[in-house]
């Protein structure tokens, strides 16, 4: 059954795209659910201000969207491309393209639910920190989105640039793993940035005098956060650029494709686990004030900490990148 | 392209050594997270005991700490031993 270039190619730009729209429709689908659950809660403990909570469910809700919106606009991306010169090597590159933004997309938007969820609940409680606690969750929610922006930058790279001249053999792996390792890795870094979000607004509704701690706060974990999806972007760069030698061998390949999948699987459990240290020093800042040195120091010993797996995740992908 | 035996065998230990890292990494990630969660709120509660509560959390997260270690182990003996 022999079928030509180009069958092979939307036969992978069709199911990427499914893939795309289908993985990236579950985070934000959840993370709104959330923020609008939370604002049925905070309608009912103070109705009298519930167009506030309204509009401010709405701008949350906007935000979370986003993730799904670039998730969407990959996948028509993906169904109408067109492509000029068919090669077998494009397959590899839009399926990767496919699941990249899929996968990207679920963390970041059930991280931003958070944030939006808990600004709602907290101007239920503090009608009078309405327009602090409503920047705070876009500053929070804005942050939780970079991970998504990080899996679009790949795929849209994986979509437009030309492998062409590339040996098909082994750099389809290398491909497909590229889009792995952004997608997989941005989903602990979208999580866990919302859960410190999400803390830093219930803690505002709190105290709302300690804004500028809590913000503060709250970046630091959040950008510690994000480090497990940065390193899954250096590895999908190292293995989009690097060239290849041409190899028969289904070790080479598969060398390349374990590359990606370890720094990705290896990104997500360490960026939900900085979110969660983060959310806890966020919480207990606005608790305790006082402590918010303290809290900030044992948070990024214990982030760092928390780290070490992902390093461990991408020292392996170099290893099999450059030495095997 | 003809696979000979081999190679197979390699390329599973490749594959099987991403794998072993990259899944092995997230319980510890999380598992480590969630202590330092919890030191900060025991450091929120009684600021006055940090030294004693930074030595219990990097403890405990040393021990959390110990099954990503073994998977890297394994991940690196697939790539060289193996």
């Amino acid at each position: 059954m022999a079928f030509e270039n180009l069958s092979w190619i939307q036969l992978a730009a069709f199911s990427g795209g499914g893939l795309a729209m289908g993985l990236g429709a579950v985070g934000a689908a959840i993370g709104e659910g959330y923020t609008a659950a939370q604002a049925n809660m905070a309608v009912s403990r103070n109705p009298e201000i519930s167009g506030d909570i309204f509009k401010n469910m709405l701008v949350g809700q906007a935000v979370a969207e986003s993730a799904s919106i670039f998730a969407l606009v990959i996948a028509i991306l993906l169904l109408f491309l067109d492509v000029p010169n068919p090669n077998l090597i494009d397959a590899a590159a839009l399926f990767g393209a496919g699941i990249c933004m899929g996968l990207g997309a679920v963390g970041s938007g059930m991280g931003s639910g958070y944030p939006g969820g808990q600004a709602c609940f907290g101007i239920s409680r503090q009608p009078g920190a309405a327009s602090k606690l409503t920047t705070n969750m876009l500053i929070g929610s804005a942050v939780c989105q970079t991970p998504a922006i990080f899996s679009m930058v790949v795929a849209l790279m994986l979509m437009f640039m030309d492998f062409g001249n590339a040996p098909l053999q082994p750099t389809w792996a290398a491909l497909i793993g590229a889009g792995l390792s952004t997608g997989l890795a941005a989903i602990g870094s979208g999580y866990g940035g919302g859960l410190a979000a999400g803390a830093s607004c219930e803690g505002i509704a709190r105290q709302p005098e300690t804004v500028g701690n809590v913000t503060t706060t709250m970046l630091v974990g959040q950008a510690v956060a994000q480090t497990p999806s940065i390193f899954g972007l250096l590895v999908s760069f190292i293995l989009m650029f690097k060239v290849f030698p041409e190899s028969s061998s289904l070790a080479a390949a598969m060398a390349l494709l374990g590359a990606g999948v370890s720094t990705g699987f290896g990104g997500i459990g360490p960026g939900i686990g900085n979110g969660m240290a983060a959310e806890g020093a966020v919480r207990w800042v606005a608790r305790n004030v006082q402590s918010a040195g303290e809290l900030m120091r044992i948070m990024l010993v214990g982030q760092a900490v928390s780290q070490s797996t992902a390093i461990y995740a991408m020292v392996v992908s170099l290893v099999l990148i450059f030495v095997v | 392209m003809a696979i000979e035996g081999a190679d197979l065998i390699k390329a599973a230990a490749f594959l099987g050594a991403g794998l072993s890292m990259g899944l092995g990494a997230i319980g510890p990630g999380v598992g480590e997270g969630m202590v330092a969660a919890k030191a900060c709120e025991a450091i929120g509660k009684n600021p006055k005991e940090a030294g004693l509560l930074t030595r219990t959390m990097l403890v405990g997260q040393a021990v959390s700490e110990s099954t990503g270690i073994y998977s890297l182990v394994i991940a690196l003996l697939l790539l060289f031993v193996v």
